[in-house]
């Protein structure tokens, strides 16, 4: 049924649509208005068969999240920022015992200094934490998403993180199709989790693993990941053929076929970036875009493809490694190994600042004519850091 | 899963449950076939309250519950000592996640079960006091303030003894541990700190309050039976000496839990909705000098250069805990 409504929304509507058992989350802004949706839906009735825990932080949420999860039941939360952070150690905890939980992280900036508005500083410091990362580019596709991880996690025995845009999604009113129960039950089966607290069947679940057999359990959870490549790419196509819209998937390209330039980057800024290269293709510009939907697992082999024609990729990251720069750019300098591709990373949109069609436009001028720097931050106030520099000395 | 059947080392012993005695006297304990949540073979030091205290507790739980019930453990010697991979000492379903958050754990599992429609399972929840007091207090505390269906229990040998005995909230003032150490000016453990468990709970107004120790295990078994006929939160905070810890002898383990209550160091109730509604009376009172002079912790206070001021502080707290407590009848005040 199409319906216009905020970003939140939508993704709660999905998340009832997959018929969770337990959901259980703590408030953060942005997160807030999936969870409060989901709260009144349990709470009057509408989605029966459900527990909403109503927990006194964020580490308790996913801990409780791992209980339940344990116990069998389908099992959502949702967070951001500073929330995932103050749940990192059972985050970590989650992923290790295999445990297919589905949270949502409405993309904020890490503090400090506080700040509510969005950048990827957030999933990108759970970027190892094993849990595969989804990246939705519109709300159609963060609800949309959220109906495939629970497909994938439960496949894979793998929790999924599917991150979007904090306000600029989770806030947004636009146009999105929620789809119908049947069609969610006809492509979601039941939850049958992989093994499970059962006092008729008991198991230990958790125990300690010494140097003997850590390496193999850490190895495991890789394959398990390299796996997940695959059933992304499968899960995504199935969707489409169920659905009749494409959501998902591993990566997407948009004008890259005879592209000179492309662009890598994550989540709602894709727009914006399309719209951009749109007016420059007009002006003769060879220049594409190609959007992260996995940002774990790693898609190398579909990038690798996506990029190896083009002779400069920029990846725009709306986070920074302080001391480094880029995060995503590093991963996308693996899979273009021995080819003879320039990166460049470009650190945008900190905080919330606005990624502009007009600073792009300059972004890509420079990289058509060389002067892109290596490591460039969009649109940096250089007065106020010189001040600043000059005033600490 | 193989299930191991019960092997018995001891005969006779008030511990294995009289099996010398009529058998209609004696303890369940004293069954093979009885209930058994931890087998042996497990990795626990000689003496260890903490393995005693845990296969009671959860033995009587199994009871309760018919074996309908699933256990949730945090980090620290009881998790350690009893699973290590591929071995596990545990027969009944059992997760350890993380050190500070069995509490909640526990109420995902209760979550789970109760969406499930499962609730005829029920679910207990164990920590160490460092798991439980300290780090795991934030989530202790909301599973008992949301009432969610769980029982938590609280092996409490006053410090962190799997990482090698250092201090916890519930280190006694005086007592020795590898960050409370015998120098400067207070030699040990500070007084003036540290909190109490059980009142804590009491204070959240939950159904079930009790404290225990591994000398009286009838009086544990009846808890926690007791504590299964609630729904709801509920607490058990049970002494167990850890002769490593502490440095008393293997063989002094269920002689020091009772100087303990004997002493009134540590006071043996049960509170109802916030309310003391037992005590345990001690028998006969003994000076705590009695009990601290059995462990290395507190050699300090004996020895070449004693500190009988210090002494007579700890004996001062534990007069208090009587008088507060009403341990002794004739010195009962008003129930605490
Ligand atoms: C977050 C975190 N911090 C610290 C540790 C290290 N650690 C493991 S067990 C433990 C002490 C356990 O003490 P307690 O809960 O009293 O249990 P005990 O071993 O004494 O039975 C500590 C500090 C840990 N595992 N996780
Ligand atoms: S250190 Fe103490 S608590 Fe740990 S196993 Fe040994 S006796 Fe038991
Ligand atoms: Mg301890």
């Amino acid at each position: 049924m199409l319906k216009q409504t905020e970003g939140s929304r939508g993704v709660a509507d999905a998340i009832a649509l997959c018929r969770p058992e337990v959901i259980c989350a703590y408030p953060i802004s942005p997160q807030t208005h999936i969870v409060e949706a989901l709260g009144v839906m349990v709470k009057s009735g509408k989605l029966t068969q459900c527990e909403f825990v109503n927990v006194e932080s964020e580490f308790a949420a996913m801990s409780a999240c791992i209980g339940s999860s344990a116990a069998g039941a389908r099992t959502y939360t949702a967070t951001a920022s500073q929330g995932l952070l103050y749940m990192a150690e059972a985050v970590f905890n989650a992923s290790g015992l295999g445990l297919p939980i589905v949270m949502t992280l409405a993309n904020r900036a890490i503090g400090a200094p506080i700040n509510i508005w969005n950048d990827h500083g957030d999933s990108m410091a759970m970027r190892d934490s094993g849990w595969i990362q989804l990246y939705a580019e519109t709300n159609q596709e963060a609800l949309d998403l959220h109906i495939q991880a629970f497909r994938l996690a439960e496949e894979l025995s793998v929790p999924v993180m599917v991150c979007m845009d904090g306000f600029i999604l989770t806030h947004a009113y636009e146009r999105v199709d929620v789809p119908t129960q049947e069609q969610v039950d006809a492509f979601l089966p039941p939850f049958r989790p992989r093994q499970v607290l059962d006092p008729v069947k008991p198991i230990s679940i958790g125990a300690m693993v010494g140097p003997e057999a850590f390496m193999e359990v850490r190895y495991l959870a890789h394959a398990q990941q390299e796996k997940a490549v695959d059933s992304i790419a499968r899960i995504g196509a199935d969707f489409q053929a169920s659905f009749g819209r494409e959501s998902g998937g591993l990566l997407r390209t948009y004008r890259t076929e005879d592209a000179d330039i492309i662009v890598v980057a994550l989540g709602s800024v894709l727009g914006t970036i399309e719209d951009t290269v749109d007016e420059l293709r007009a002006e003769g510009k060879r220049v594409g875009v190609v959007g992260l939907t996995a940002f774990r697992p790693f898609p190398t082999v579909a990038l690798r493809e996506a990029l190896g024609h083009c002779s400069r990729v920029i990846v725009l990251e709306k986070a920074l490694a302080v001391g480094v720069g880029g995060i995503v750019t590093a991963d996308v300098k693996a899979s273009l190994a021995g080819l003879p591709v320039e990166t460049t990373t470009v650190i945008a949109g900190l905080g919330g600042r606005p990624i502009l069609k007009t600073s792009l436009r300059k972004m890509f001028d420079e990289a058509s004519s060389g002067a892109l720097k290596p490591m460039t931050f969009l649109d940096l106030n250089m007065d106020a850091v010189n001040r600043e520099m000059e005033r600490v000395g | 899963m193989s299930v191991q059947t019960i092997k018995f080392y001891q005969t006779g012993s008030f511990v294995v449950g009289n099996r010398l005695l009529e058998p209609g006297q004696r303890s369940v304990q004293s069954d093979p076939e009885r209930s058994n949540a931890l087998t042996s073979g497990h990795r626990a030091c000689q003496g260890c309250g903490e393995a005693l205290g845990a296969r009671y507790a959860i033995d009587a739980a199994m009871r309760a519950t018919a074996g309908n019930m699933i256990a949730v453990n945090a980090t620290g010697c009881l998790e350690v000592f009893s699973t290590m991979s591929p071995e596990t000492s545990w027969q009944i379903p059992w997760v350890h996640s993380l050190f500070g958050n069995a509490a909640s754990v526990a109420t995902g599992v209760a979550a789970a079960l109760k969406a499930k429609g499962r609730t005829d399972i029920r679910v207990v929840a164990q920590g160490g006091d460092g798991g439980t007091v300290d780090i795991g207090f934030g989530c202790l505390s909301g599973m008992f303030e949301r009432d969610d269906d769980v029982l938590y229990i609280c092996y409490d040998n006053q410090g962190y003894m799997n990482t090698g005995v250092q201090r916890s909230s519930a280190t006694p003032p005086a007592a020795r541990t590898a960050t409370t150490d015998v120098v400067g000016p207070e030699p040990g453990n500070v007084f003036g700190q540290g909190k109490s468990g059980p009142l804590i709970a009491m204070a959240h107004g939950i159904k079930y309050v009790a404290t225990a120790t591994v000398a009286d295990l009838r009086d544990l078994e009846y808890k926690v039976e007791r504590a299964m006929s609630f729904r709801g939160a509920r607490y058990i905070h049970i002494l167990v000496p850890c002769p490593l810890g502490w440095g008393s002898a293997s063989r002094d383990t269920i002689q020091m839990a009772r100087l303990a209550k004997e002493t009134g160091i540590f006071p043996v109730f049960e509170a109802e909705g916030g309310q003391v509604v037992n005590v345990a009376k001690i028998r006969s009172k003994v000076p705590v000098e009695a009990y601290l002079s059995k462990q290395r912790r507190y050699a300090h206070l004996f020895g070449r250069s004693p500190r009988p001021d210090v002494v007579a502080h700890l004996q001062e707290m534990a007069d208090d805990n009587i008088r507060k407590f009403g341990l002794v009848d004739n010195v009962a005040e008003e129930a605490y």
